[in-house]
């Protein structure tokens, strides 16, 4: 298990020595509240640092001094050098203190790790993301790419769902891509009051209004493991190849590069070999309780 | 704009993607017991408790499932859009709603009356049967996104 320097107070940062185990500083450069208790935090080296590129898809574990290192997708725009965004829920002890960073704070990271969402297999076909409650926020860097390149693949169909409407992140953007002629981003939550007019009910509910052709169409599924499941066998029940579907999974990370076994998934290191993983090599263990 | 509007025809009827495929005969029986409604965004189209006498399938639109409960905020479970249906409480005794539902948007619907479709179905058990395997599943996959919201399952 890697530990966390000692980066306390407003110290001169410490250059990294460039290992892959060993963090560098960052100093939180911007804060976006997103929802009640889930920030974005904009992250920038120490002064002649350089930021290592990412693939979207990615995670860094960041950590703070004394309270812990944790595992956080990466969820900025993989086209833009010079920083790398995160976007944390505050749950534990790490994330809370991550979550409560100002601008201006030092903290460490390292990374990025892991293997990304495949955005070559997109090219030429139409593509389904479906993204479930801060699942999102590993998809956005995704969806920044493909609409980079929106002209080398066919449809895209994206379906958000998140717990109430008050939950629903990065709501300026999702406006302007909800705006967008060329893409289709439907939302809908699991429960609203009256002044909500968007949907409401589960994303599988969504997708039988999906456009795409099951015969040359890839989906990219991140959220909830019930939701991917229940994503995954809906789309294969829309026609879509098991082969064609990846889903990007979570459990403890620590080490990050696949040597200390807590993130094990079946013969899967997650650290290593996914985050994201293909849906055919993995469906059969997520239907193992307890896996 | 909330009432009725130009009459249905056996062969729009025929056309909803829920009853296409059922027998003419079966159809015609319900055609004068159809009828095509309009309704301004906001409209409650049914309240929970009230009896239940009407089967609805959207043309055009958005409609609100919601929960009410007496010192509580009205709570949506669920919306639905263009091809979806709602309403079967008239099949089921005591034919009360058991939820309030209520336009989003602008909404087109086709109502069926209750009991007339019971008769129908009664009278005519292959197409009740076809009738039931097509509202059954769908029965199923809310019951199973029930589960869900009440699992909670986006919950930290």
């Amino acid at each position: 298990m890697s530990t966390a320097p000692e980066i306390a107070g407003p110290v001169a940062p410490v250059p990294s020595h460039g290992g892959p185990l060993e963090p560098a500083p960052f100093t939180v450069r911007a804060r976006a509240q997103e929802t009640r208790d889930t920030v974005s935090l904009v992250l920038a080296p120490a002064p002649g640092s350089e930021v290592p590129a990412f693939r979207p898809g990615q995670f860094n574990m960041l950590s703070v001094p004394g309270r812990g290192e944790v595992a956080i997708s990466i969820s900025g725009d993989p086209g833009r050098a010079g920083e790398w965004v995160h976007t944390v829920r505050a749950l534990g002890l790490a994330t809370q203190a991550l979550a409560g960073s100002m601008p201006g704070t030092l903290i460490a990271a390292r990374g990025p790790y892991g293997q990304g969402w495949p955005v070559d297999r997109a090219w030429g076909k139409d593509v389904v993301i479906v993204a479930g409650g801060v699942g999102l926020a590993p998809v956005r860097p995704l969806l920044l790419e493909l609409l980079r390149h929106r002209a080398r693949f066919g449809r895209l169909e994206v379906i958000y769902g998140a717990r109430t409407p008050d939950d629903l992140l990065y709501a300026p953007e999702l406006a302007a891509w909800r705006g967008r002629t060329d893409a289709r981003f439907q939302v809908t939550v699991d429960a609203a009051g009256r002044d909500w007019y968007g949907d409401v009910g589960l994303v599988t509910q969504r997708l039988p209004d999906a456009r795409f052709d099951p015969a040359s169409a890839v989906a990219f599924l991140c959220g909830p493991e019930i939701m991917m499941r229940l994503t995954a066998e809906t789309l294969e029940g829309r026609g879509l190849p098991r082969e064609g579907i990846w889903v990007s999974l979570e459990r403890t990370m620590q080490c990050g590069v696949g040597l200390c076994g807590h993130c094990q998934f079946g013969p899967y290191l997650l650290c290593r070999d996914g985050p994201v993983l293909p849906y055919r090599d993995v469906a059969r263990l997520l239907r193992i309780r307890g896996l | 704009m909330n009432g009725p509007v130009r009459p249905i025809t056996s062969a729009e009827l025929e056309a909803h993607a829920f009853l296409h495929g059922l027998s003419a005969r079966f159809l015609a029986e319900l055609l004068p017991h159809t009828e095509r409604r309009e309704f301004a965004a906001g409209h409650t189209v049914a309240r929970e408790g009230d009896p239940a006498r009407e089967f609805f399938l959207i043309e055009v639109g958005k409609v609100a499932l919601e929960i009410v409960a007496e010192g509580r905020p009205h709570l949506t479970v669920l919306t639905l859009g263009p091809g979806e249906v709602f309403g079967w409480s008239w099949l089921v005794p005591p034919h009360l709603w058991r939820v309030d539902a209520r336009t989003l948007k602008p909404s087109r619907v086709v109502v069926v009356a209750g009991p007339a479709l019971r008769d129908a179905l009664e009278a005519h058990p292959e197409d009740g049967y076809r009738f039931l395997r097509r509202l059954v599943p769908i029965l199923a996959r809310r019951l199973d996104a029930t589960r869900l919201q009440v699992f909670d399952v986006y919950r930290p």
